[in-house]
């Protein structure tokens, strides 16, 4: 059959829109691997055992991030083991027991609202509630009581979402076997949304690792060198050294990159911080992904 | 008739505003195969989720009469539904097997239940997969995931999954209705077999599933209950009109 006018520019509409879309699809991996390469390039070179592992001596004239480090690693595992227990239930109570539509619909709403607001905002919260209402003052505590508080939305939604991708029928299945509600949730639906809950998770690590208003206001500025629990310290007053360690002040990793940055023009020793920093997110990201497998096989 | 195990008398429902059930009385024989018949939208699946009360997961449902398994009001406050379901199981309509291994489906009820023995599990999982006529196809694979069977396996899983929990009546809702021929007459000669121990209702749209398997048929419209009694005379000789004209095809 001969091409009429119609089909051939159907064709060609065809051909202009998969041309559209691979070019899009091009230039997005192309500034992922640009960035991704440009920061490993000017931030590698400047990573070296005494930066990991010492903190910045003015005395010396040495530049150490194991303070940072230690702040961000524990800011992160404060939050998620708050976060997590709060949001997950509070998704499980929204889908599962809730009955009044309308105040589940109220509370999606906010939610929905709540993550969409600049952290800046829930910095002045964290200020005016934990810092001086509740008299933790600039502490890691207080900063992620204030993360906590900000990713609550992230990992509510992202939770309530995959409970409602559970088919109903599991539920019926389970409840038609005589079983309770709690169990039914507990061996059906919980290990059939896992995937839910590590994205929830990655999300929420995501903003924190991220997060730099925030915690410029609720945790501090400093980079000095601030209390480092030892190992013995940790065996034999558990307890003791983490909660010194939570009344703890000082920069973590992003915060101090925007120092070096902004206030000390150090780009080296920024560059490499960003580095770090991308290597924790992805040593991270694998983890979760990697506990939810476990987690969803058990 | 033998003795009747489950029995409703003046039974009204509603969900909300829409009266489903009116003024149902029906007395269900044990150890027979009793089938719900009527066009959609009925009564007839309400009906059956009344029994094991699976229609408690709906709000807004309003029941009031009576019915009762073995004398026992089911909607009674302080009924142990729990343990009503573990007694009244179900087949649904679509397969449903959990996303688990099969051993882990069949395994689950009894589990829910407290039983942890190895031992035990082994044993109730190989009798309910006999008993669902699947063991000979899954017995080498019992670690596989259930998702992996087709739609016919899955039902009769489902249906050895209902049955390790050591159930006393099975209700089918239209659990062949997803299913092709030749899973459908398995199933069918599964529910004969079955018939010797428990008791069984379903409810289908298919009018030669009803002759095939039943003993006594129940004929709903429009939430009421139009014809109950033996499945060979309702089929030879109704009593009502209505009856009549659904069975030979004239509505419905």
């Amino acid at each position: 059959m001969k091409p009429t006018s119609l089909s051939r520019r159907r064709r060609a509409w065809d051909l202009g829109a998969r041309l559209l879309l691979y070019a899009s699809a091009a230039i997005t991996c192309a500034l992922l691997v640009f960035l991704i390469g440009y920061i490993c390039f000017r931030g590698i070179p400047g990573l070296s055992v005494e930066l990991l592992t010492t903190a910045e001596s003015i005395l010396k004239g040495t530049v150490g991030i194991l303070p940072a480090l230690q702040n961000t690693l524990f800011v992160i595992v404060l939050t998620i083991l708050i976060v997590l227990p709060l949001g997950v239930g509070a998704a499980i109570y929204l889908t599962e027991y809730a009955t009044n539509r309308r105040l589940v619909g109220a509370i999606e709403f906010a939610t929905e609202t709540l993550s969409g607001i600049p952290s800046i905002l829930y910095a002045l919260v964290g200020v005016i509630v934990f810092c001086t209402a509740l008299h933790l003052q600039k502490t890691l505590v207080a900063g992620a009581l204030t993360l906590v508080i900000m990713t609550l939305p992230t990992v509510l939604r992202s939770t309530q979402e995959s409970l409602k991708t559970v088919p109903q029928s599991y539920r019926e299945g389970a409840l038609g076997l005589g079983s309770g509600k709690w169990h039914m949730i507990r061996t059906v639906v919980l290990p059939s949304s896992m995937d839910g809950f590590v994205t929830g998770c990655i999300l929420a690590v995501g903003r924190v690792v991220g997060e730099s208003a925030v915690l410029m206001y609720t945790v501090g500025l400093s980079t000095a060198a601030q209390y480092f629990p030892s190992i013995t310290d940790l065996a034999m007053h558990p307890v003791a050294s983490l909660l010194h360690l939570m009344k703890d002040s000082g920069a973590t990793l992003t915060v101090s990159l925007y120092l070096y940055a902004k206030e000390r023009a150090d780009f080296a020793v920024a560059f490499s911080i960003a580095t770090v920093l991308l290597a924790l997110t992805v040593v991270i990201n694998l983890l979760a992904a990697w506990a939810g497998r476990k987690l969803k096989r058990s | 008739m033998p003795e009747s195990i489950l029995s409703a008398k003046h039974l009204d429902l509603w969900y909300g505003e829409n009266h489903a059930l009116k003024d149902v009385s029906l007395d269900i024989p044990a150890n027979r195969i009793t089938a719900l018949i009527g066009p959609s939208g009925c009564g007839k699946s309400t009906f059956l989720r009344t029994l094991n009360r699976m229609n408690d997961l709906i709000p807004n449902v309003k029941i009031t009469g009576s019915l009762t398994y073995r004398g026992e009001e089911i909607y009674a406050p302080g009924q142990d539904v729990t343990a009503l379901r573990k007694n009244i199981g179900m087949v649904f309509q679509k397969p449903n097997p959990f996303p688990m291994s099969i051993y882990d489906n069949v395994a689950y009820g009894p589990r829910t239940h407290g039983i942890r023995s190895r031992i035990k599990l082994d044993r109730i999982v190989e009798e309910s997969l006999r008993g669902a006529a699947i063991w000979d196809e899954v017995k080498d694979r019992l670690k596989k995931p259930a998702l992996g069977l087709s739609g016919g396996q899955q039902q009769r899983l489902c249906i050895a999954r209902a049955l390790a929990v050591k159930p006393d009546v099975l209700l089918m809702d239209e659990s062949t209705s997803a299913l092709d021929p030749i899973s459908t007459s398995k199933i069918e000669e599964l529910a004969l077999e079955l018939k010797q121990n428990y008791t069984i209702v379903i409810v289908t749209h298919n009018m030669q599933q009803a002759v095939r398997i039943s003993d006594c048929t129940a004929f709903f419209l429009l939430g009421e209950l139009i014809e109950f009694g033996n499945t060979e005379k309702m089929f030879s000789q109704p009593a009502e009109e209505r009856t009549e004209a659904y069975i030979t095809g004239r509505f419905g």
